[in-house]
């Protein structure tokens, strides 16, 4: 047991260490001066004031330098600070981690539901045709174009709910509709597709044959057949729901980590990129961790055998 | 954001052939697309650049098909124009994720235990990430613009082929065929040749229409985010983000874009889906 | 008292009936079994009689009632509650027919939650006691074990076990031994036998005459969906009256091969050969002979070692430590055990055995001819070169395997397992085609199997396998008729 968490948090320090790399690497195999595209092209400065900002910034000094110098403060839990913004980048990042959590929580929430509603009650041929049929439609969708849609419809149109802002909890229900139903419709999918595969089994066969009915063959067996194959797609969801994220708030003004992300982009904050990239590969490594130990729990064929078989 | 699944051997839904009239559906909207976007001038009303203050933001009519933007100048006609972009980027991504992804697959599938290991980890890590986010970490590394974005649009498809390439190409090394040609004395290199690489060709091709979809939703998302094509240029990303300010009184310039970017995934997603349950079909 | 009655039961989907008129009865504490091939309509008749027809099939009968109940119109509603309390099933291979992410503990009080009122300790306590009534050995520990814990002769147990717990009047064993080593089945079929005396009726469905001997009462044989003969097992079997069961029997008993004393020169001799996979042994300190013109059988259950062994003969796999010695030039080919793997599935048949030649090195213009040559040779008419392999049946399939074998022009030919998948009635006539192939060619074969009516057909010689281990060798003749090993005579009295 002992040995196996070691394992783990070797390859989470791996994992982490290795974004950190490529982010310190790819910004330094860049064309261009930093500082240059930092300031823009318009911006009339001497090389003098360039060569100053650049080593208070420590970039004249040798690469390896920068390198152990940034890990050192990585570890420390320092993020370096923002080009633009003079702060702290863990301040930049926490200060709208919030927001986007509220977001992704609740989206998530809404599309585990929606899609365990389509998965126990779509039946029939017909309904499960209808629901792939929407399904395919909704992920062929824009996230952006169906937040505009839900806006014209329901915040212009119907004026039921609030068209921007972040005062009353109403305006959360829109964005989180939202980002919810392309993550809910993937759900839907794949949980579907699990408990049809499940069905098709000949020990679903054999369940039929002791009297169950589709209700017991359902919640007793072939969802958590689905569940499994669900469970596989836990940090792709999670990124779907971080990259939409960006999107959504892009579209209802929100604010959060896609406003600082899209500002850091334009204005070339590379601290403030390095430190999102940084957090994305800690929540994937997390989540990844939860799945992993979450996995044996729902198929047990993937847990160590200790007795041995007969 | 492309949530379309990642096309990958496995966790993907099989979701087989359409009916007949789905298909040909698909097939007529596809056409229509390919249409817009080589002949532009032949489909298109009005010049797609040109403003006309006057006519600003008016509702959709005979004048003008989708109505007009801010500047008055008509959508259809931009919707038109924009074709060419919006899904040449899918298509020139898409093409050229495949012939990386495939020579890097392929390679780790026969390479040696120990490097395989290393390029799959690699993928595998970029296989958890959505196509938009990490094209959206490749732009933010670049810069935006149109060239860095069609960058990370490919840089971001290459994953899923090169994961199908090298599994396909493990797997049918290993195969009992393969291994029969072999006993029978055909040389290593022709078995390889004749036996393994068509059928991985052939797995690629049919992933790729799926996956088109994918780097549309992808390039589409950057766009919209002003990360790409900047104006006045006809990008349906770009049209939707423009359309967005004014979605109180002028529905129109955001709704249509967007519509021509759901249906061209659609329709490309059923015929990939389509090709795969036929190939699977025959393989079987 | 009749726990089962069909009169006239049919079965038609999209038009084609595929049972047409199957009447019988089962007593309580009889056992009424099956027989056919595959494609006779045994397991849909099986199906129909549950309720569990596929959605597309039409089902009618004059007559059908399960322990009095009357199922001809009985709504979904209705057969849920027969299912598992008065009706019950049994299937293959328990490892795809029990929930591998269930215990079995909950797989067999599964019957116990839908039907009674038991409290959930009751029933735990229930199930225990139906794996001890099934023999399982240590039922406490094991009820609380996944499908994938347990050994297939295990699993299969706990299978009947929960098909028995709602105590159900009739049992439907649908080849419930078939996926099972002989040893085992031997047990297996002992428990179902017990399970008759007790009093359930139990139909018996299965292609494995040996089997039905062993547990059946009564018979019938279908073909094509109609009962062609019926009848007492002894009856049946030792004297059957139609010429279809007649030819069925005589295809599942093989012909004996005529004796051919000497031994002839060593073509191949293995001395201390072993082979081992991730640290698992497969193969330990095997040391054997091939014999020029003659044919090995090698003989196992599953995991003997008997593939491994017949690949490095071949060359594919390479022995840890000792020596595959050949005496002179050979060339050697094989034939594996799944055809349909073996081809590739998009090339016609016509364009493998072109593959073979010209791998063989036989020039471009000669091959058409060659190719129209052994196809007759194996007896494949001429049109079914054109075709994928997915488009021939198995018996056709594995002609052409054998064909492009030949193609190399070999005269040692190892096979692997390749009748185990084909009809009785098929199987016969491949096994003449190999004979006439050794005639004809001066073969040496090496044929691996673990059905020992066909090795006793084929075979000169013979190796007996266990855990990776040669346990008996010699000439087919003596070591059937006179085992040595207690692993030989296990393995000879359970294909008697």
């Amino acid at each position: 047991m002992l040995v196996r968490i070691a394992g783990i948090a070797a390859s989470v320090i791996v994992v982490l260490w290795g974004a950190a790399t490529l982010a310190f690497l790819a910004f330094r195999v860049i064309p261009g001066d930093p500082v240059s595209v930092m300031l823009g092209p318009q911006a009339q400065v001497s090389d003098a004031v360039k060569d100053g900002i650049r080593s208070e910034l420590g970039l004249d000094r040798p690469p390896l330098e920068q390198y152990l110098s940034y890990l050192g403060q990585l570890l420390q839990g320092n993020l370096g600070e923002s080009y633009q913004l003079r702060m702290p980048v863990t301040d930049v990042i926490g200060r709208q981690l919030g927001s986007t959590l509220q977001l992704t929580a609740l989206a998530l929430l809404i599309a585990v539901v929606l899609a365990l509603a389509v998965a126990l009650f779509a039946r029939g041929r017909v309904s499960r045709g209808i629901a792939a049929g929407v399904e395919l439609v909704v992920l062929s969708s824009p996230v952006f174009w169906i937040g505009i849609l839900l806006l014209s419809v329901f915040a212009f149109g119907l004026g039921w709910f609030p068209v921007s802002g972040t005062r009353n909890p109403a305006t959360i229900v829109l964005p989180a509709v939202t980002l919810a139903l392309p993550v809910g419709a993937l759900l839907g999918q794949v949980l579907r597709d699990g408990i049809e595969t499940a069905e098709r089994q000949p020990w679903a066969t054999t369940v039929r044959a002791r009297g169950a009915g589709q209700v017991r063959l359902t919640s007793h067996h072939t969802l958590r057949h689905g569940a499994a194959g669900a469970l596989t797609l836990a940090a792709y969801l999670v990124g779907s729901l971080l990259g939409g994220a960006v999107l959504v708030e892009t579209v209802f003004a929100r604010p959060g980590i896609g406003r600082v992300t899209l500002a850091a982009i334009t204005d070339r904050d590379l601290p403030v990129i390095t430190g999102i990239i940084l957090f994305s590969a800690l929540a994937f490594v997390i989540v990844n961790l939860v799945v992993e130990m979450f996995y044996p729990l729902l198929d047990p064929r993937l847990r160590r055998v200790r007795q041995g078989r007969a | 954001m492309s949530t379309s699944v990642r096309p990958d051997a496995g966790s993907a839904p099989r979701i087989g052939r359409a009916r007949p009239i789905v298909l040909w559906a698909a097939l007529i909207v596809l056409a229509v697309v390919a249409a817009m976007a080589l002949f532009p001038s032949l489909l298109a009303t009005h010049d797609p650049l040109r403003t006309d203050v006057r006519a600003a933001l008016e509702a959709p009519s005979a004048a003008h098909l989708f109505g007009t933007d801010q500047s008055g100048r008509d959508v259809y006609s931009r919707v038109v124009h924009g074709a060419g972009r919006s899904v040449g980027i899918g298509l020139l991504a898409t093409g050229l994720a495949l012939v990386v992804g495939l020579i890097l697959g392929a390679l780790s599938g026969i390479a040696p235990r120990a490097v395989d290991a290393t390029v799959m980890r690699i993928t595998d890590v970029l296989l958890a990430f959505p196509e938009f986010l990490v094209a959206l970490v490749v732009v933010a590394v670049l810069g935006p613009g149109p060239t860095n974005v069609a960058i990370a649009v490919t840089i971001a498809a290459v994953p899923v082929y090169v994961r199908l390439a090298r599994v396909q190409t493990r797997s049918l090394a290993l195969a009992e065929h393969v291994e029969a040609a072999r006993i029978l004395g055909v040389s290593r290199a022709r078995a390889f040749i004749r036996h393994v690489v068509p059928g991985v060709l052939g797995s690629l091709s049919v992933l790729a229409t799926i996956g088109i979809g994918s780097s549309i939703l992808a390039a589409a998302g950057l766009s919209f985010l002003g990360l790409g094509p900047i104006e006045p240029s006809p990008e349906w990303g770009l049209m939707l983000s423009g359309g967005r300010n004014v979605l109180g009184t002028a529905w129109w310039i955001a709704v249509f874009p967007g519509l021509a970017i759901t249906l061209t995934v659609v329709s490309a997603t059923i015929v990939g889906r389509t090709l795969r349950a036929r190939a699977e079909g025959r393989a079987s | 008292m009749t726990a089962l009655h069909v009169q006239n039961l049919s079965v038609e989907i999209g038009g084609t009936s595929l049972v047409d008129g199957v009447s019988f009865d089962v007593a309580r504490g009889e056992c009424l079994a099956i027989v056919g091939e595959s494609g006779a309509g045994k397991s849909l008749t099986a199906a129909a009689l549950l309720g569990l027809a596929p959605p597309a099939a039409h089902v009618t009968a004059d007559e059908m009632s399960v322990d009095g109940a009357d199922t001809r119109r009985l709504t979904d509603g209705g057969w849920r509650e027969l299912r598992g309390s008065r009706i019950g099933l049994v299937s293959q291979d328990a490892l795809s027919s029990l929930d591998p992410l269930r215990r079995i503990g909950a797989e067999i009080a599964e019957p116990l939650a839908i039907h009674t009122r038991l409290s959930r300790p009751a029933r735990r306590a229930r199930a225990v006691e139906l794996l001890e009534s099934v023999s399982m050995p240590d039922a406490e520990r094991r009820s609380g074990q996944y499908p994938h814990e347990l050994s297939g002769g295990l699993r299969q147990r706990a299978l009947i076990a929960s098909a028995l717990a709602g105590e159900p009047a009739v049992l439907i064993a649908d080849e419930p031994t078939t996926a099972l080593d002989a040893t085992v089945q031997v047990r297996v079929l002992a428990l179902l036998r017990s399970i008759v005396d007790a009093g359930t009726a139990v139909v018996f469905i299965s292609h494995d005459f040996a089997a039905v001997r062993r547990v059946a009462d009564r018979v019938l044989v279908m073909r094509d969906g109609r009962v062609i003969e019926h009848g007492p097992v002894s009856d049946v079997l030792g004297a059957p009256q139609e010429e279809y069961t007649r030819e069925l029997i005589a295809a599942s008993e093989h012909r004996p091969r005529e004796e051919r004393p000497g031994l002839g020169t060593a073509v191949l001799t293995g001395v201390g050969v072993s082979k081992a996979f991730a640290g698992a042994p497969a193969v330990v300190e095997a040391s054997f002979a091939v014999r020029q013109g003659r044919t090995l059988g090698v003989v196992g259950e599953s995991g003997s070692g008997k593939t491994t062994l017949a690949r490095m003969i071949v060359g594919v796999e390479r022995p840890d430590t000792g020596d595959v010695r050949w005496t002179g030039e050979h060339r050697v080919q094989l034939v594996h055990q799944n055809p349909r793997g073996a081809f590739d599935a998009r090339w016609t048949i016509e364009r493998s055995l072109r593959e073979a030649l010209e791998a063989g090195g036989v020039p471009r213009a000669a091959r058409a001819a060659l190719v129209a040559d052994l196809m007759a040779e194996v007896d494949l008419a001429p049109e079914l070169a054109k075709r994928r392999p997915a488009q021939l049946s198995g018996g056709q399939r594995q002609r052409a395997a054998i064909a492009r074998a030949l193609a190399a022009d070999p005269d040692v030919l190892v096979l692997d397992e390749p009748v185990s998948a084909l009809d009785p009635s098929v199987r016969e006539k491949v096994l003449q085609l190999l004979r006439r192939l050794q005639r004809e060619r001066g073969l040496t074969m090496v044929f691996v199997s673990h059905d020992l009516g066909v090795v006793a057909a084929v075979c000169d010689d013979v190796l007996v396998m266990q855990d990776g281990v040669i346990v008996e060798q010699g000439a087919v003749t003596e070591v059937f008729a006179d085992p040595q090993h207690p692993f030989t005579q296990e393995l000879l009295a359970a294909s008697a």
